[in-house]
């Protein structure tokens, strides 16, 4: 089956990981990802305003695009999940934006939220199914224990994003699962590490990260695992403890036998 | 601005009626910068209600907010604090010269690991 794909601007530059394992694990498991022409940057961050209507036009422009070519849109970054899925949120659900959005593209017909949005993982999850992914698994990651890192991205506002249960999520830990690893069970998967402050007050995005990293390691964390760049960095750059983090695409393409060709 | 302005430009922009507070202090509790906020956020509620927003523009605790949505969840009345701190924040930088971050502190901030995502996003929300 063929999805749009939107990479947005960090799978283009410093998470070019993230970008072609999951490229080549899709390639394996039979789905196509066709990268949307011309895309735009999504912000990074949900603008949270009523009155915003410039800086969520760019999503707009994505999800539209998916929406000409019929297709649901898929995401890789937790950031560009994040913004998408709450953006068009606002265009299924405030009038005032959608009129205004729609006479500022002079759109002959108002945008209104009608492309479904999915994360990658929610694709393995209910496209592919957890049970046929493990089939097509080569190299199972037998006896590695790996901590599922969802942040604060993936799951709220849990009403608008309806990833998982945004207080005990699955989705991560079903993942592992199916590659044969064993997940690490830990209370602070879906608490923030602090990434965002990382340009405005180091100390604070190092705190965060290192008690995230803390409680993974001391429930016998050999590995995190993640699905956003800034996760990523912050866990490697900011934070003490020397625990390893991944793309959760590079353990997908690894088990699945195609790290080596990505 | 005058006071009562202020506070319905802030309920405007935010979307948010501080009024359904019922004073729990979980969104405060569930913070995970709290140690780092000068207001936090069950203060945001209770002060933007009063129509108290001066202290709140001039507060360093606007650039703290990790913007990662743990108020919003766990807050047993929707009251979405977060969406506060941000209509505040706005009123800040959106003032002529108010910007916080400054295109000409970025190169002092690099490294050759930072994602482009940390630079957009603290573009989005600490400039206008």
């Amino acid at each position: 089956m063929t999805y749009s794909y939107y990479p947005g601007c960090t799978l283009k530059t410093k998470a070019k990981d993230l970008d072609r394992y999951a490229r080549a694990s899709a390639a394996a498991l039979g789905i196509e990802l066709e990268e949307l022409p011309d895309w735009q940057c999504c912000g990074g961050v949900y603008p949270m305003a009523k009155d915003e209507i410039a800086t969520k036009l760019s999503s707009v422009r994505a999800l539209l695009s998916a929406k000409e070519q019929g297709r649901d849109l898929v995401t890789m970054c937790s950031a560009c999940h994040n913004v998408l899925k709450q953006v068009n949120h606002d265009m299924a659900t405030d009038e005032n934006i959608v009129t205004k959005v729609a006479n500022y593209m002079k759109l002959d017909e108002p945008y209104r939220g009608e492309t479904k949005v999915i994360h990658f993982l929610e694709l393995l999850r209910d496209g592919v199914g957890f049970d046929e992914l493990k089939k097509h698994v080569v190299k199972p990651l037998k006896g590695v224990k790996i901590a599922p890192y969802y942040g604060c991205l993936l799951l709220r506002p849990g009403k608008v994003m309806a990833f998982d249960d945004p207080e005990n999520p699955a989705i991560m830990e079903n993942f592992i699962k199916a590659l044969g690893a064993e997940p690490v069970a830990y209370a602070m998967r879906n608490e923030c590490c602090g990434g965002y402050a990382t340009m405005e007050n180091r100390v604070i995005a190092e705190k965060r990260a290192t008690a995230v990293m803390d409680n993974a390691a001391a429930n016998g964390a050999q590995m995190m695992i993640t699905a956003c760049p800034l996760c990523l960095y912050n866990l490697t750059k900011n934070a003490q403890g020397g625990v390893p983090v991944k793309y959760f695409t590079e353990v997908l393409a690894e088990a699945l036998g195609v790290k080596e060709e990505a | 601005m005058e006071k009562t302005n202020l506070k319905e430009r802030i309920l405007e922009i935010s979307g948010v009626n501080p009024r359904k507070c019922m004073k729990c202090g979980k969104c405060s509790g569930t913070c995970p910068n709290y140690d780092e906020m000068e207001y936090h956020p069950h203060q945001f509620v209770s002060m933007v209600e009063k129509g108290d927003i001066e202290p709140l523009m001039k507060t360093e605790s606007l650039w703290t907010c990790l913007s990662c949505f743990a108020c919003v969840e766990r807050c047993p009345r929707s009251v979405e604090p977060a969406k506060l701190i941000e209509a505040v924040r706005l009123a800040v930088i959106r003032q002529q010269g108010a910007n916080h971050l400054k295109p000409q502190d970025i190169p002092d901030k690099l490294d050759e690991d930072l994602p482009q995502q940390a630079i957009v996003s603290a573009f989005r929300k600490y400039t206008k």
